[in-house]
């Protein structure tokens, strides 16, 4: 119901945002000076972030506020962007639309914003891309999923690069959700599935895909039914799927309703594994009510198992932020990275002036970038703005822990 | 014929749990006809309350039966002090201005308290594992399975609305806050104290708000800081369905649409997506043909 009716209210709250922020942007203040002995006379660059710092979401969005606050920290240190001090800005969007809405029309008419990390909610992605098209402002996503967002509507037969600044370092639904039913069905064995989402977009999406590559290879969906997204209780739904004995359930929501999901269905005797996407790859699923034999696929391959993903779980470590890096961390910090290197290319060969020529320079450096040592490995952009790794991974909650169980890259078939 | 059960079941458990905190708003409309938005956030501070207490105070392997009683006193207590501090500095100020007034700050103390816990208590940003204060497992009864959780709920619950009923009926306290309800000006003339009354009312329903918080807290073993604002409206619903003033009203209701929530979404045309269509249908329906509620009186309430 909020989602329908929130169109004039954003639309106004982006007035007074936008009034308000421009009187701000005029009476600040460059400080110049020098950091850790880099020159920093030019001034002061701003990295955004939108992330959903508190909230049912907010195991996630704490850590990507700290990634990128750890990717700004490691550039100034090591001077990346020349005659610049870099900082971080990070707003709270409370995974509402709104929100994230507001947030980046202020990082819009900020000429010292070079670029955003965010949004992590795909639903708050789509209230942001227009209110920022038009400014040219670099945003970088560390955790959409919706295929949407990049390729349009119509992204599996006639897809059609939407926003010329939107990035994202993260695989999509349209890869995950069937990478998700190939490993249920094929490596499983699960043949008759039920598909519980919870509204979402993102929910939506992946499960739509997930559907679609599960009938492909023989699989039933015995059912599939929506659940409100701030409900606790899912038995009366549960008894329902139940009398349909599936062998597993797909449920298209993140951690704080699969965790009493999944809990909840085994106390109603359905103790068959819960499967997900991403959103239920987080420590606070298990300790929420997930079990042991529950699935999560995620993007990218386990950060352990790459040097350069050591690395920032080190550097992390070392920086002793009171939240953990949580499921989308490592890719906000190379996100960051993305628009640390591409500002440096932009401003070396002159200073930064926030306009729109220079956005849109910086859009094309970003265009360009490509690196195999982030710390997901290969970072890069294809022509609609996707990420080039179309790596997936396997978790399966063992012994009451995440524990990786296979990666591999998507090919469609 | 087993679904049918088990769905009952289901709505039965989950309408019990509305139903404690329904008897907070339908006493306070019966007294005062004030619509107390910030019931919802009574009940949660209790929940949180009990979090902390177990979490923070008593020892890792203390047994649930002295883990359940020090909670649920917890929860009473935080919940009694949140409701007697809220009526003394927001409502009582209010008293005698238009009924609007009350009304949107009721709204406002609803935000206030949700921000404030979420803020201030460690980790509240995000949902919280609550303690697991009760056997797990379940009783099985032929096709029916429930939870000791969800069997205690169903238990404590209509025991304690039965005893609420019988106090107000039978108490001097309860006879007061009658009179009170039906003539606020007679009742002062023959010696009772209206602030006495409203702060009386505010106590029972906060102590059985901290009661349900914790019987909700171990049945569903997570709370976050909107578990206040999501059921305090199924149970304003579930008072208005039984007729607000109405004691027996408010639990009847919010048994209903427990049922009514669970049966559509087994039943009813659109499945689980639908299941709060069919609630609110199913107010507007009783509102239609009878304005005051099951259990209402109409244009005269009482508690």
């Amino acid at each position: 119901m909020k989602s329908k009716t929130t169109g004039v209210l954003s639309a106004l709250l982006a007035v007074v945002t936008a009034t308000g922020t421009s009187a701000c942007a005029a009476g600040k203040t460059e400080t110049a000076g020098s950091a850790g002995g880099c020159d920093t006379s030019k001034g002061t660059l701003v990295v955004g972030v939108i992330a959903p710092m508190s909230g049912k979401l907010s195991a996630i969005g704490l850590g990507i506020r700290n990634s990128v606050q750890l990717a700004v920290d490691q550039a100034n240190a090591a001077c990346a962007v020349k005659g610049y001090q870099l900082a971080m800005d990070a707003q709270d969007d409370e995974a509402n639309p709104d929100k994230g809405a507001a947030a980046a029309q202020r990082f819009a008419d900020d000429p010292n914003v070079v670029g955003v990390v965010g949004s992590y909610n795909s639903g708050v992605a789509r209230a942001i891309q227009p209110k920022i098209a038009a400014a040219k402002l670099l945003l970088i996503s560390p955790g959409n999923t919706d295929p949407v967002l990049s390729r349009g509507a119509d992204f599996a037969t006639a897809p059609k690069r939407q926003y010329g600044n939107y990035f994202r370092v993260v695989g999509t639904d349209d890869l995950q959700g069937p990478f998700n039913a190939r490993y249920m069905v094929q490596k499983e064995g699960k043949k008759k599935l039920a598909i519980i989402t919870d509204g979402k977009a993102v929910g939506e999406s992946s499960a739509t895909e997930f559907a679609k590559e599960a009938e492909r290879l023989g699989a039933q969906i015995v059912i599939r039914e929506k659940v409100n997204e701030n409900d606790s209780d899912f038995s009366s739904v549960l008894t329902k799927v139940k009398t349909l004995n599936p062998e597993a359930i797909f449920v298209g929501s993140e951690y704080h309703v699969a965790g009493p999901l999944s809990k909840q269905a085994r106390d109603l005797g359905l103790n068959v594994p819960v499967s997900g996407t991403d959103g239920l790859f987080d420590p606070q699923f298990i300790a929420l009510g997930g079990k042991d034999g529950d699935v999560a696929t995620s993007v990218g391959a386990p950060i352990d198992k790459l040097d350069s993903g050591k690395a920032f779980v080190d550097a992390y470590k070392k920086k002793g932020f009171s939240d953990g890096y949580g499921g989308f961390g490592a890719f906000a910090f190379d996100a960051a990275n993305v628009i640390v290197a591409s500002a440096g290319k932009v401003t070396a060969s002159g200073g930064w002036s926030g306009g729109l020529e220079q956005r849109a320079e910086l859009i094309r450096q970003v265009q360009e970038y490509r690196t195999d040592s982030g710390a997901n490995g290969t970072i890069g952009f294809d022509q609609y703005g996707d990420s080039v790794n179309k790596m997936f991974t396997v978790y399966k909650v063992t012994s009451g822990a995440w524990k990786d169980v296979l990666s591999d890259q998507f090919e469609a078939k | 014929m087993s679904t049918l059960a088990q769905q009952i079941v289901n709505g039965l458990v989950l309408g019990a749990l509305i139903g404690l905190i329904a008897l907070g708003y339908t006493m306070l409309y019966g007294i005062v006809q004030l619509i107390n938005f910030a019931h919802g956030e009574v009940f949660m501070v209790g929940a949180f309350g009990a979090h902390f207490v177990s979490l923070r105070l008593l020892p890792a392997d203390t047994p649930w039966y002295t883990a359940l009683p020090v909670m649920c006193v917890t929860a009473v207590a935080v919940s009694v002090a949140v409701a007697v501090a809220v009526e003394r500095l927001a409502y009582r100020p209010l008293r005698g201005a238009h009924k609007l007034a009350p009304l949107i700050t009721a709204l406002g103390v609803s935000i206030l308290l949700q921000e404030v816990v979420r803020v201030f208590y460690p980790g509240a940003t995000a949902p919280l594992a609550f303690p697991r204060a009760f056997p797990d497992g379940h009783l099985v009864l032929g096709p029916v399975t429930v939870l000791w959780t969800g069997v205690l709920a169903l238990a404590v619950a209509p025991l304690l609305a039965a005893a609420l009923h019988l106090y107000v009926e039978r108490s001097r306290l309860g006879r007061a806050m009658r009179a009170t309800a039906q003539d606020p000006e007679t009742a002062r003339l023959m010696g009772i104290d209206p602030d006495r009354v409203i702060l009386a009312t505010f106590v029972l329903g906060a102590a059985l708000a901290g009661v349900g918080a914790v019987l909700y807290g171990i049945h569903y073993t997570q709370i976050d800081t909107a578990i206040g604002f999501q059921n305090g409206i199924f149970a304003f619903t579930a008072a208005v369905l039984g007729g607000i003033g109405s004691i027996r009203g408010a639990m009847l209701g919010a048994l209903s649409i427990g049922l009514v929530k669970s049966l559509a979404g087994q039943y009813a045309w659109g499945g689980a997506q639908y299941d709060y269509v069919w609630v609110f249908a199913l107010l507007i329906l009783v509102l239609m043909f009878r304005p005051q509620g099951f259990l209402g009186r109409p244009e005269r309430v009482r508690a």
